[in-house]
């Protein structure tokens, strides 16, 4: 059985003037300790995906089971970081990064010490009694990643999280997340519109296509990639193939579009 | 550039502005007192009329005459105590308020068209019926007061809850927040600074309610002080009661100022 499985799923919003599908029969299962990525152009639904895997609203058509289950709202299992940090700027880092466990009443001396511990992970011992406004946007997307981490989930959703980064910064985060997401045995999703991104983060990449947002095909990244970390993925030869895969397959994909 | 030189056309610019804030405050005292005494001789020579526009000096003269014997300092006291519940009750009140409309959408919709007309509504004229209502007392002027912060408090703060940004709720909702989570963590904490203005906003609108209550009422306090000199044509005493609420006014300004900077340094 599938850990994480999306059952037909479709979303349409509507307004007082038009309806729009964002998402047209999307099936897919996730097993444990898998990496995804779904990859696609800006508009294709991503983003309204990964809100409904999260629980924050039932899909138009279809489903989300975990372990089997319904899924009926946001779950202790499943972790979500959205597409800006979206850190609470009244609040000191640690405030915003046991907000998780206050709000579940868990806020005893083990959560609290190994949340400080993760701060203590990517690097951002020191900042505990600063207020976001003073941390660079690289810390702040850590930060917002601890959060996220603090009360434990099992799968993380994560949107976009490296896209406002300047490039050096955004490597050396890839690195760090995909580290700590292997050290505690997450199973993840990540969004993302940079193709060497997701090959070099994810065990499987998702295409996506716009108008209405549909599944066109699936990449598995060979073993070889798998066992290193991102950066130094990008530089193996299987790297420049895969990507060249991918490229070619979104050329037709725009092609078919034009037509 | 090195540091010799960075220095000291920092000290430069440090100097630049220092004698420009002399020479504000220079020219502020200069038309104060300009104004005073010119307020002093035409009064003395009668180009204005004496009995109507008094002068700074008899208007000096009653103040100490005032000071010997209790009854400004009640005047004061009434006056005071009634602006100062008034719009602190009026704040609270009205984001109370606000909080339920945003708890209950539908009831927010519904009391919409009901908001805007109380808000056109020039309040003090419900003063009468206040006053036959409540009696012609503290709490009626209380009451004028509170009614005339409410509505806008309401209307300001409400507007504030519904524009926070609503992916802060759904970092909230992902966590595992309530409802009740999401309003104690986010919508409340974001709107502080909203509520601080708004509370600034309502010192002067209290003493519009309160003032007007009591001309209204005519009992005690510095509206009532005012109205009285009105009566028997005692200008001095009017300008005085004038005086004396400007000054508290702008005290109660700046209190409000200092806690709003104490409370949101951080943002
Ligand atoms: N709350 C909403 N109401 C109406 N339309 C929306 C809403 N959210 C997203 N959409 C539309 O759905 C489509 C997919 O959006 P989104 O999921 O944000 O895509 P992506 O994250 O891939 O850029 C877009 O056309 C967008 O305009
Ligand atoms: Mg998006």
């Amino acid at each position: 059985m599938a850990f994480l499985q999306l059952n037909c799923i479709s979303q349409t919003y509507f307004s007082k003037r038009s309806s729009t599908t964002a998402l047209e029969d999307i099936s897919l299962s996730v097993r444990k300790g898998e990496f995804i990525s779904f990859l696609g152009p800006s508009g294709c639904g991503k983003t309204t995906l990964l809100s409904i895997v999260a629980g924050l609203f039932p899909p138009t058509v279809g489903s989300v089971t975990l372990s089997g289950e319904l899924l009926k709202g946001p779950h202790p299992k499943i972790g979500y970081m959205l597409q800006q940090d979206y850190l609470f700027p009244w609040k000191t880092v640690k405030e915003n990064v046991l907000l998780g466990l206050k709000l579940r009443d868990q806020q005893n001396d083990r959560h609290i010490s190994k949340t400080f511990s993760l701060l203590k992970e990517v690097g951002l011992e020191g900042t505990l009694d600063m207020y976001p406004t003073q941390l660079s946007g690289g810390m702040r997307q850590r930060v917002a990643f601890v959060r996220t981490l603090a009360t434990n989930p099992e799968i993380l959703l994560l949107d976009e999280p490296f896209s406002a980064l300047d490039y050096q910064t955004k490597l050396k985060l890839e690195d760090l997340v995909s580290i700590t997401l292997m050290e505690h045995g997450k199973t993840a999703i990540l969004v993302t519109h940079d193709i060497g991104e997701a090959i070099a983060m994810s065990d499987t990449i998702i295409l996506f296509s716009k108008n209405p947002g549909r599944i066109i095909r699936t990449f598995k990244t060979p073993e070889t990639l798998k066992r290193l970390i991102p950066f130094e993925a990008r530089h193996h030869p299987d790297y420049s193939m895969m990507f060249q895969q991918i490229w070619e397959e979104l050329e037709q994909i725009e092609q078919n579009d034009s037509e | 550039m090195n540091k010799t030189t960075v220095n000291k056309t920092h000290a430069e610019y440090l100097q630049r502005l220092k004698k420009e804030k002399r020479n504000v405050v220079f020219v502020q005292s200069f038309i104060f007192i300009v104004f005073i005494g010119l307020w002093e001789v035409s009064s003395n020579k009668g180009w204005i009329d004496p009995l109507l526009f008094s002068s700074p000096k008899r208007i000096g003269f009653l103040l100490m005459e005032k000071l010997t014997n209790a009854s400004l300092f009640s005047h004061v006291g009434i006056t005071l105590s009634e602006t100062i519940l008034g719009f602190l009750l009026g704040t609270l009140l009205g984001t109370l308020f606000a909080s339920l409309l945003w708890w209950l959408p539908f009831l927010s919709k519904v009391l919409d068209p009901y908001l805007v007309v109380l808000n056109a509504l020039p309040k003090v004229a419900l003063g009468p019926i206040l006053i036959v209502a409540l009696g012609p007392n503290f709490t009626s002027i209380l009451a004028m007061g509170i009614l005339i912060t409410i509505i806008i408090t309401i209307m300001v703060v409400y507007s504030a809850f519904i524009n926070v940004e609503p992916n802060y709720l759904k970092v909230i909702q992902t966590l595992g927040g309530s409802k009740l989570h999401c309003f104690k963590e986010v919508i409340l904490p974001a709107c502080f600074p909203t509520i601080i203005s708004v509370l600034k906003v309502n010192v002067g609108l209290a003493w519009v309610g309160v003032i007007m209550g009591e001309f209204l009422v005519a009992k005690q306090g510095l509206g009532y002080m005012i109205i009285y000199g009105f009566q028997v044509f005692n200008f001095t005493l009017v300008l005085l009661g004038l005086l004396i609420i400007a000054i508290l006014a702008t005290i109660m300004y700046q209190l409000v100022e200092i806690l709003e900077r104490k409370l949101i340094k951080n943002r």
